[in-house]
């Protein structure tokens, strides 16, 4: 790797890898300390304490969408079906079976009979049908739950434990929703209150810890629930969790989190950055990564734009990154470069590799090819007008700002000029929909490859404005099959159009990196890499 | 002395309306708005209705023209009540209520140890006889006032947390957590101090009254301390009121570094959030306790030199 400047001039992450540094000598000085007593067999009790970097302000699952906050209130609910994160196989958990119809309109789940909420409260096939008909209320304010339930037309109970969804359109994404936190399932009574009340006073679920205490900013606390015994198909412990009690401290500084991992004043701590790998490696804590699964980092581009309507222009822009430089040089380590429009992590996911290998020799004929000659300045030009391209982007991930500025040097080499605006969080959105922009960064983690639907069939909100094409229609047959060889292939065809025609530019997977000391044992990611705290054990 | 009274009152009563009038200014000037904010939150999804958007407008009276709008918050924020905050739909002041005792005990800390260290180290400065020594301890300030605060806190969470472990890294659990985050905090705002009082005590030592003291036979601990101080310690004091203003935006960053819950975090989170009755409501909560302080201090003025109300305009020459 050759040395680049450090594009993160910001004195925080100077400062943090300073700090951090000094962290990992007195680390390598002290040595051995208190290791686990290492008998290898799980056991019972404890508590573990969980430094993250955010609060959301809000305890309702169905509505929380940030990943740190997820974290702890998901093991509040309890969903009713689990996907493994291996195969992407829905599996079964609140609900023992299902029935899909054909056409994949509607859906029929049969739940055990034994579950109960925290409130004392029995799960029935009411129960869910409150939940479901609760989602679209929460409106925007529950974007993610009500998506995955946007087009349903009725939820009927057709026996005390017999529940059926109904779909005006086929929508084969839905059972994977199933298996979401956003659907998580919440007792009648907790339905029942407003989207700001379960916000801020919390949901009654039947999972397998209960919230205890919520300090704003400062800690969640959750503890076991005694008497759970309706854990998914795919937990290896049966019956209670090991642990007594979870705690999540809300630590914002990064250099803070993982000082105090190695000091042992914490035991797990999430969102790792490079700059703190170094503090640690070694010793007695590892670091545990995996890819988010659904829509990966790369560029969004506006299709009707003039330049980026010729799809010479946004090839050459595809083959001009240089993503492996990327994910080495800024993200932490293990992230690898897109290899799909979809990260590898996702159900049906096809490798297209020899398509979005860099390669600036194939992307400058492409550009002369398109009418876009070189001018002195070494910035390419037609009709007088300079080939620019402004990127807009968001600041929710440190790594945007300097794999951005990577991107910009290396499309001026084949004579891009890429501008970077920088957007508040709130300005994304509307400057999507408004269609007034050249490109934007971004990502979207879903763990169900309908993602691609949501993102870039012209039927929805076509943000990239891409122009109707057999994509449409690839995308609408996969929502539609419950033939799993049938929607694997149109899911491949999918994602070979959109790479090919470079409507996006994937670039990087974002990768979850948490740090966990060696004292704790499964703790697991599950399929769209948050986490699933059940099996945990402290020893 | 009751003009002079009335006259700060007026005056504090017109920074507050000032602070309220530019902060809702610059928060409807601002793009986006806190109902986008709240359905962005999902940052993963992108897809969100414009109705929906627009529904839940309604609901938080954004949709009103701001003059109404102004009038409406102003209304009500005379009395006290400042509506509930966009992202947890808590009142604003319950919020703020609940945070404030967390950051008065911190500030309060560090004002505590800025004075101690901050006149301490002024006093001996100007009171040694020795060349080096009085060069060393002046060349200090200058150094505290320059070094960003979340450096200090780092570097003290590094050594007093990480490696010697005597104290936490976060939180705000007891008198030991307090500890590294006061002083944090003490340290630019004690460097102020002590340039301010210094300097006037040099000055202070350089009049008359001390030559005439000296004169009747005065030791150098009284006339430092008894004389000097005493008149050296006005300018001082302005300084102190300016700085709870600047102890107050510091614990943004204090209580960031050491996750202390707080009004800094509140705020940071509540401007993140675009959550704008929350930040209206921090804005106007800092701008309270600012303005009482230096009121305070402005009626405590005359007590220490009673030509103060014969020419309160010397204030701003003070200052």
């Amino acid at each position: 790797m050759t040395t680049l400047p450090d594009v993160r001039s910001t004195r925080w992450a100077a400062l943090t890898a300073l700090v951090t540094t000094s962290v990992l000598l007195t680390a390598c000085g002290s040595g051995g300390g208190d290791s686990g007593s290492g008998t290898g067999r799980p056991e019972s009790g404890g508590t573990l304490t969980f430094a993250v970097g955010s609060d959301a302000g809000c305890l309702d699952p169905q509505q929380v969408a940030s990943n740190e906050t997820i974290y702890s209130v998901r093991q509040i609910v309890d969903s009713l079906t689990d996907q493994d994160p291996r195969t992407g196989k829905i599996v079964p958990w609140l609900a023992k079976s299902w029935d899909v119809s054909s056409d994949a309109t509607a859906f029929t789940f049969r739940l055990r009979p034994d579950v109960t909420f925290s409130d004392g409260s029995k799960l029935t096939a009411q129960v869910v049908k409150d939940n479901f008909d609760a989602v679209p209320r929460l409106g925007a304010l529950g974007t993610l739950a009500q998506g995955y339930l946007s087009g349903v037309k009725s939820t009927t109970v057709t026996g005390p434990l017999t529940v059926k969804v109904t779909f005006g359109q086929p929508n084969a994404q839905f059972l994977q929703a199933t298996s979401t936190h956003s659907l998580g399932i919440e007792s009648s009574a907790s339905v029942r209150r407003t989207p700001q009340q379960k916000c801020g006073d919390g949901v009654i679920g039947s999972g397998p810890f209960v919230l205890k205490r919520y300090v704003q900013n400062q800690s969640l606390t959750l503890a076991k629930r005694t008497g759970y015994a309706w854990g998914s198909s795919r937990w290896s412990k049966k019956g209670e969790a090991y642990l007594d009690e979870l705690v999540f401290k809300v630590v914002p500084e990064a250099g803070v989190r993982a000082g105090s991992l190695q000091s042992g004043q914490v035991d797990a701590i999430s969102s790792v950055g490079k700059a703190n790998e170094a503090a640690l490696k070694g010793g007695q804590v590892s670091l545990q990564r995996r890819a988010n699964p659904g829509v990966v980092f790369g560029l969004g581009l506006n299709n009707s734009r003039p330049a980026l309507k010729d799809a010479r222009v946004r090839r050459a822009i595809l083959y001009a990154i240089d993503r492996q430089q990327i994910a080495d040089t800024v993200f932490p380590t293990g992230t690898r470069p897109a290899t799909s429009i979809l990260a590898h992590t996702t159900p049906d996911y096809t490798s297209l590799a020899p398509d979005l290998t860099s390669d600036a020799a194939k992307a400058k004929p492409l550009l002369d090819a398109a009418g876009w000659q070189a001018g002195s300045d070494g910035i390419r030009t037609k009709d007088g007008k300079k080939l620019g391209l402004t990127i807009n982007w968001i600041p929710n991930a440190d790594t945007n700002q300097p794999a951005l500025e990577l991107i910009q040097q290396q499309l001026k080499a084949i004579g891009v000029q890429v501008t970077l605006k920088q957007l508040q969080l709130t300005q994304l959105t509307p400057t999507l929909q408004s269609g007034d922009y050249d490109a934007a960064w971004g990502n979207v983690t879903r763990a169900d490859p309908d993602i691609l639907r949501s993102s870039f069939s012209t039927g929805l909100a076509n943000f990239y404005r891409i122009p109707t094409s057999g994509l449409d229609t690839a995308l609408t047959a996969q929502a539609a099959t419950t033939d799993t060889a049938k929607r694997k292939q149109l899911i491949g065809q999918a994602q070979q159009l959109i790479v090919r025609n470079a409507y996006y530019v994937p670039v990087v997977e974002l990768q979850t990196q948490l740090g966990v000391s060696k004292r704790v044992h499964d703790l697991n990611f599950d399929a769209s890499s948050r986490l699933q705290l059940h099996d945990t054990w402290i020893g | 002395m009751r003009r002079y009274v009335i006259k700060r009152l007026a005056q504090a009563v017109g920074v507050l309306w000032a602070a309220y009038t530019v902060s809702f200014l610059v928060l409807d000037y601002l793009p986006g708005d806190p109902v986008t904010a709240m359905a962005g939150a999902g940052m993963d999804s992108g897809q969100v209705d414009p109705e929906q958007i627009a529904a839940l407008r309604h609901e938080y009276g954004f949709d009103k023209p701001v003059l109404v709008q102004y009038a409406d918050y102003l209304g009500r924020a005379v009395r006290g009540d400042f509506g509930d905050s966009v992202a947890t739909g808590r009142p604003v002041t319950s919020t703020l209520a609940d945070a404030l005792p967390q950051t008065l005990q911190l500030t309060g800390a560090a004002l505590l140890l800025a004075v101690v260290l901050g006149g301490g180290l002024a006093v001996l400065a100007t009171y040694t006889a020795r060349r080096w020594l009085r060069q060393f301890l002046l060349s200090l300030p200058p150094l505290g006032v320059s070094v960003p605060t979340f450096w200090v806190g780092l570097l003290l969470v590094e050594t007093f947390s990480f490696r010697l472990r005597w104290f936490p890294a976060f939180g705000n659990d007891g008198l030991k957590g307090l500890v590294l985050p006061a002083l944090t905090l003490a340290v630019p705002t004690g460097a102020q101090i002590a340039q301010v009082l210094a300097k006037s005590l040099l000055t202070a030592l350089d009049q008359a009254y001390v030559e005439t003291a000296r004169a009747k036979g005065a030791g150098r601990w009284r006339i430092h301390l008894r004389h000097a101080l005493r008149n050296a310690s006005l300018p001082a004091l302005t300084v102190v009121g300016l700085l709870v203003g600047q102890l107050i935006a510091g614990s943004v960053v204090v209580e960031t570094v050491f996750s202390r819950d707080g009004l800094g975090r509140v705020t940071a989170a509540a401007v993140t959030a675009q959550d704008i009755p929350l930040v209206q409501g921090v804005v106007m909560f800092g701008a309270l306790i600012f303005v009482t302080t230096n009121l305070v201090i402005d009626l405590v003025y005359p007590l220490l030199d009673p030509r103060i109300v014969v020419a309160s305009r010397r204030r701003a020459a003070l200052a």
